[in-house]
């Protein structure tokens, strides 16, 4: 075990798995030479030559179904997307293709394709370059979501994903690519489906994932330092979604708030509280609360930015005002 | 080739019936009068080839060999179709003879078809993919972005469009500013050409030409087949976008007439192999219909299953 860097421990299941499987190549914008714009695949192009490290031309589109109609045939493409933004040019492939074949076609094929691309604000970059858009695709039938919050995350559900017989969108997150933290260095896999108890806590239960979890840490910190325990829950995956695990805890501590940074309508947390609320209400001491992004496009202004985005300090103002609730 | 040309026809024939009867609900989009472009096609590909097929992809996956039951049984939602009854007429794969599935939306399966040939060059196996499409589909981004990509990669592909003049209600002509289809391969660096979609001997010949072209590594090939649908896009199409006399034009351009008076003045063919290729090829589509009203329906159970491998 030792500290790597979020990006660094993408960028070693990627190297991993193309070593482990001839059938596993990446492709995307400049990833190769210029080791992609964030520069998590520095490097592979040395190892790996251009045929398995493949630059394409800015069609997010078609880059999407290319990489679906390889992985028809067997291969298992990684694919790249620079930002989540473009997500929305890749959505016909994902949405009417790739998600949907092996249901539609009668279970005739498998499509393991795994599309990789940063969420998240918090770098100026305003309304096409900051949102999260991975709680649309929640509502895809057959698609799988994969949103790591950690070093050892990354690697564990990127290699997951790899192998895994699906699609697979795999949200990064721009602010955690420098953040180090201990990883294992030989193979890491982190199973789907399995949320991770970040914090024990009595008083409330935080959910949330990728950035905000490590924000909703913060919070408890500061949080413990006033008397409030508080409960922090990495969901790890949006779908398959670990609801299970927030139920059991929110039963607990009778307070369940649900932390995310895309826009609040018909986001994670109106999905994953209604249907804690529908199992657990009356364990409840008050509603549950979301904190998420308003239905506004997020800004360059660093002020107007951090006045949407959610934040340790946002989640601390929640949790106080749930325990003055009840 | 004639005797699977009169397949796809009394196929589709049937098809549309059983759909005008209301045996069959939903949409229903049938190729008749286009039936020399797939076979043709695969009449000189390798049976390990692949095909990535529209909205209209009946005939294409009869030619490239899957059953006429199963696909039949599909149309009628049943068990035994291709997809169990979740796909229907425009969403149907049969992977066991490298149909890698009919398509919904359109230029959807461009970059699917694309990728299949990336990855036929990546495994080296020496494999063509053959894109079908419309000239409604050459107008969306994935038809451009996609032959970008395959002559960069010098991708195993062949990209056939189908131009039967019309996308749906909308006339080629209005709908692009060029003249020819083909024309949009310069852009890419992808040699084109215009066949006679309606002559099946041509369609194979350049079809032989392009897949010669794609195994020694040398890339796409975009061919452009004029063609003509003598039916409605779907079944309900009353076709007032186009004049009787167009259409009566075009009916004497039949491609199964064509052939059969090509091999009847080479000899080949008479008035009674004729009808005996005709007997044959009706009595599997009357037994493929038998087939698909006998299939069970689809338990309602079932429909979450599969979602995930």
């Amino acid at each position: 075990m030792r500290e790597i860097t979020y990006a660094r421990a993408i960028r070693e299941a990627l190297a991993q798995e193309m070593r482990r499987d001839p059938n596993v190549f990446c492709m995307g914008e400049d990833i190769a030479l210029y080791g992609g714009a964030f520069k998590v695949t520095e490097g592979l192009l040395d190892e790996f030559g251009p045929e398995r490290v493949r630059n394409t031309p800015i069609s997010e589109g078609s880059i999407t179904g290319v990489a679906t109609g390889a992985a028809m045939l067997g291969m298992r493409p990684v694919l790249e997307l620079m930002f989540c933004d473009f997500l929305a040019l890749a959505a016909d492939q994902i949405l009417n293709h790739a998600a949907k074949f092996r249901h539609v076609y009668g279970q005739q094929v498998r499509v393991p394709l795994t599309i990789r691309t940063p969420s998240g604000g918090g770098r100026g970059y305003g309304p096409t370059h900051s949102q999260s858009l991975e709680t649309w695709f929640m509502r895809v039938p057959g698609l799988k979501i994969a949103c790591p919050a950690s070093s050892a995350d990354a690697k564990g559900l990127l290699t997951t994903a790899i192998r895994d017989d699906n699609p697979v969108l795999f949200i990064e997150n721009k602010m955690l690519y420098s953040l180090k933290g201990d990883v294992p260095e030989g193979e890491h896999l982190v199973p789907f489906g399995k949320a991770a108890i970040l914090r024990r806590g009595d008083d409330l239960t935080i959910a949330a994932y990728s950035r905000m979890s490590v924000e909703s840490l913060k919070a408890a910190s500061i949080l413990a330092g006033e008397g409030i325990s508080a409960e922090v829950i990495d969901l790890r995956t949006l779908c398959p979604l670990d609801v299970d695990t927030v139920v059991a805890s929110a039963q607990r501590t009778g307070r369940l708030l649900i932390v995310e940074e895309g826009t609040i309508t018909c986001g994670l947390g109106a999905e994953l509280g209604f249907r804690v609320f529908e199992r657990i209400w009356d364990y409840l001491e008050c509603p549950p609360r979301r904190l998420a992004c308003p239905d506004v496009p997020i800004p360059c202004n660093t002020k107007l930015e951090a006045a949407i985005l959610p934040s340790a300090v946002k989640i601390v103002d929640e949790a106080r005002a749930m325990m003055e609730a009840g | 080739m004639y005797r699977d040309m009169l397949l796809l026809r009394f196929f589709e024939e049937r098809a549309l019936r059983v759909f005008l009867e209301g045996a069959v609900v939903g949409t229903c989009h049938a190729g008749i009068g286009q039936e020399a472009i797939p076979v043709g096609i695969f009449s000189v590909l390798r049976p390990d080839d692949y095909a990535v097929s529209t909205h209209r992809g009946h005939g294409h996956m009869l030619a490239k060999g899957a059953d006429p039951r199963r696909v039949m049984a599909e149309l009628f939602g049943r068990r035994d179709g291709y997809a169990g009854g979740r796909g229907g007429s425009q969403h149907m794969a049969c992977f066991e003879v490298g149909f890698l599935g009919s398509n919904g939306i359109t230029g959807g399966g461009i970059p699917i078809a694309t990728g299949a040939a990336l990855a036929c060059k990546m495994k080296r196996n020496g494999r063509v993919v053959v894109s079908f499409l419309g000239d409604g589909a050459s107008n969306q981004g994935t038809f451009h972005e996609s032959l970008n990509m395959a002559a960069i990669w010098k991708l195993p592909v062949i990209y056939a469009c189908e131009n039967n003049l019309y996308a749906m209600s909308s006339p080629w002509s209005e709908m692009a500013a060029v003249k020819d289809v083909a024309e949009r391969g310069a852009a890419y660096g992808i040699p084109a050409e215009v066949v006679d979609g309606n002559d099946v001997l041509a369609v194979r010949e350049s079809t032989a030409r392009a897949a010669a072209r794609a195994r020694s590594g040398e890339g796409p090939t975009l061919i452009e087949f004029k063609t003509y649908r003598f039916c409605g896009h779907s079944r309900s199409d009353t076709m007032p976008y186009r004049t009787r006399e167009e259409e009566a034009e075009w009916l004497i351009r039949c491609p199964i007439l064509r052939f059969s008076e090509r091999l009847r003045s080479l000899g080949i063919l008479d008035d009674s192999s004729e009808a005996k290729l005709r007997s044959d090829a009706m009595r599997i589509v009357a037994d493929a219909e038998e087939f698909a009203r006998n299939s069970p329906e689809p338990d309602p159970e079932s429909v979450a299953e599969g979602l995930f491998a």
